[in-house]
């Protein structure tokens, strides 16, 4: 469903010049979970951004059900690193914007973003502002706006950086069931090794700056998953254990 | 005449501990007499009246004018001016630097024009908004439409000009149409910059009306002041002063309260 074929990112900002990506290829399936992983500035956001037609490739082309993406893709439903909300909206009208923007009355969408609200935790915060959250807490307002956008396709930015543990599993276990209620194709970038595992069905390890895909491995764990306790199964581990003796060397490079 | 002194200072006394509480308000009357006393001592003895008159001839003045009601009617020529001037100008401005803002190709298309009428002294467009719109109240509208219409435009295509791309992006994302992003995102994004420009241009408001009528006019308190001064009226010159300067201090208390207001508005609902 979406084809990257042969991308290469350079951005150029003055005497500096900095590759982000190389040629990179890859082929995400329709409703399919993918992870991608990596060292910190090596190009996922990049990729990401490109998905999004936020900015084009400097060379190769995406192709999104097989048409190019050339400007804002608007059939992705996108979760930016930074959370991005309008600060002048309160927490239940930053949620509802989509709907708003889609011409929806105010009674109605109010009563979707409710929904969304509660399942992300944040009852009790529908009418303040974002300067008075914590960055969990943005991050999770974040999250639901892109759920109540409803798009065929997720693009998340470390979703769940700012999470605490728990909450981190209770956001994982949103992520699975509405990723399975709407049919939706995900794509997220996560440095979390552990997070990958549990909820792709493939994980795509990048190199350094410039990223390159240096490993892609095929999740065979079962669907649907229990969060909880994927982790403690001996086929989590082998997964695990395959994938970060090639992630530690992107790291250990990185050292050096 | 003490409490012009003390209404004059108001704005840094509005909270009185900061400013020393009523000892410093006491002083500052204190100082007030004392200028009075010294300006009606001077008169007269070390300067001649016909310079600086005295406050008793000027408190005379102010009270006839006040008596026979012929104050008002300038008083409110003044006011009108300077809220039309300031509503028209800052409706254009703002919806200029919106328009611009929002249009690269036009702004750098009109940015050498644009700079060039800005640094152009708007007052010397006093004689021409004359020949287009008379005598009459009109051409003092204009001019202070002139004026306030650049402060309001320069502060709100530079707010326009500040909103963050990525919100920007995220709504297109959310196919917000090209009108959606502009109200949604860039006018409410602006609108701290637009409520700058709106503050400092009250002031220019009333300098381009008062202008206006010094300029050409049978009414109003810039007539008022050419007026007096062409009579060698002193007394009526600082009498004219005072008013001038109490209705900007009015001006200024009633800009506060409405930005208070839609800083509540904003903050607490939407």
């Amino acid at each position: 469903m979406i084809e990257i074929s042969q991308v290469c990112k350079t951005f150029r900002r003055r005497e500096a010049v900095v590759e982000a990506l190389r040629d990179f290829n890859l082929t995400i399936h329709q409703r399919e979970i993918v992870a991608v992983i990596g060292p910190s500035g090596c190009g996922k956001s990049t990729l990401l951004n490109m998905i999004a037609g936020i900015y084009p490739p400097s060379k190769g082309q995406i192709l999104y059900k097989g048409t190019r993406v050339s400007d804002l893709n608007t059939d992705v439903g996108y979760m930016t690193q930074k959370d991005n909300l309008l600060p002048w909206r309160s927490v239940r009208d930053n949620i509802a914007f989509p709907l708003e923007l889609a011409g929806m009355a105010r009674s109605e969408r109010d009563d979707h973003a409710e929904k969304i609200i509660k399942a992300v935790g944040l009852d009790g915060f529908q009418t303040r502002f974002p300067n008075e959250l914590s960055g969990g807490m943005r991050k999770r307002v974040s999250l639901a706006r892109m759920i109540v956008y409803g798009a065929e396709t997720a693009l998340l930015d470390e979703p769940f950086a700012a999470l605490d543990a728990q909450l981190k599993l209770a956001m994982h276990g949103l992520l699975l069931q509405l990723a399975a209620e709407n049919k939706q194709t995900v794509i997220f970038v996560t440095h979390d090794l552990m997070e990958a595992v549990t909820l792709a069905d493939r994980v795509i390890v990048c190199t350094r700056r410039p990223a390159m895909i240096a490993l892609e491995q095929k999740i065979s764990l079962a669907r649907p998953r229990d969060v909880l306790n994927v982790r403690f199964t001996n086929q989590f581990k082998e997964h695990y254990d395959a994938l970060w003796d090639r992630l530690r060397i992107e790291y250990q490079e990185e050292k050096v | 005449m003490t409490s012009l002194e003390r209404q004059i200072d108001q704005p840094d006394t509005s909270s009185p501990s900061e400013a020393g509480g009523v000892a410093m308000v006491l002083w500052q009357t204190l100082l007030g007499i004392a200028v009075l006393f010294a300006w009606q001592g001077a008169s007269g003895r070390l300067v001649d009246n016909f310079f600086i008159s005295n406050p008793i001839d000027v408190g005379r003045r102010l009270f006839e004018w006040t008596r026979d009601g012929s104050i008002f009617i300038h008083l409110w020529a003044t006011i009108y001016a300077t809220m039309a001037g300031f509503i028209i100008g800052s409706v254009l401005g703002g919806a200029l630097g919106i328009w611009l803002g929002v249009s690269p190709f036009v702004s750098r298309l009109l940015n050498p024009y644009l700079n060039a009428l800005n640094a152009l002294p708007k007052v010397a467009l006093a004689p021409l908004f004359v020949l287009w719109f008379g005598l009459g109240i009109e051409s003092k509208i204009a001019l202070a439409a002139a004026l306030v219409l650049f402060l309001v435009f320069l502060n709100t295509f530079a707010g326009v000009r500040q909103v963050d791309q990525d919100l920007i992006d995220i709504a297109r994302l959310m196919k917000a149409t090209r009108m959606q992003v502009i109200t949604k995102v860039i006018v409410p994004s602006a609108m701290s910059w637009m409520f700058a420009g709106l503050r400092v241009s009250v002031p220019y408001a009333l300098i381009g009306a008062v202008i206006g009528e010094m300029v050409a006019s049978n009414k109003g308190l810039g007539y008022l002041v050419q007026f007096s001064g062409a009579q060698f009226d002193t007394a009526g010159v600082f009498a004219v002063l005072i008013v001038i300067a109490l209705l900007a201090v009015a001006l200024n208390f009633l800009v506060d309260a409405v930005q208070n207001h839609l800083e509540q508005w904003r903050f607490t609902s939407r």
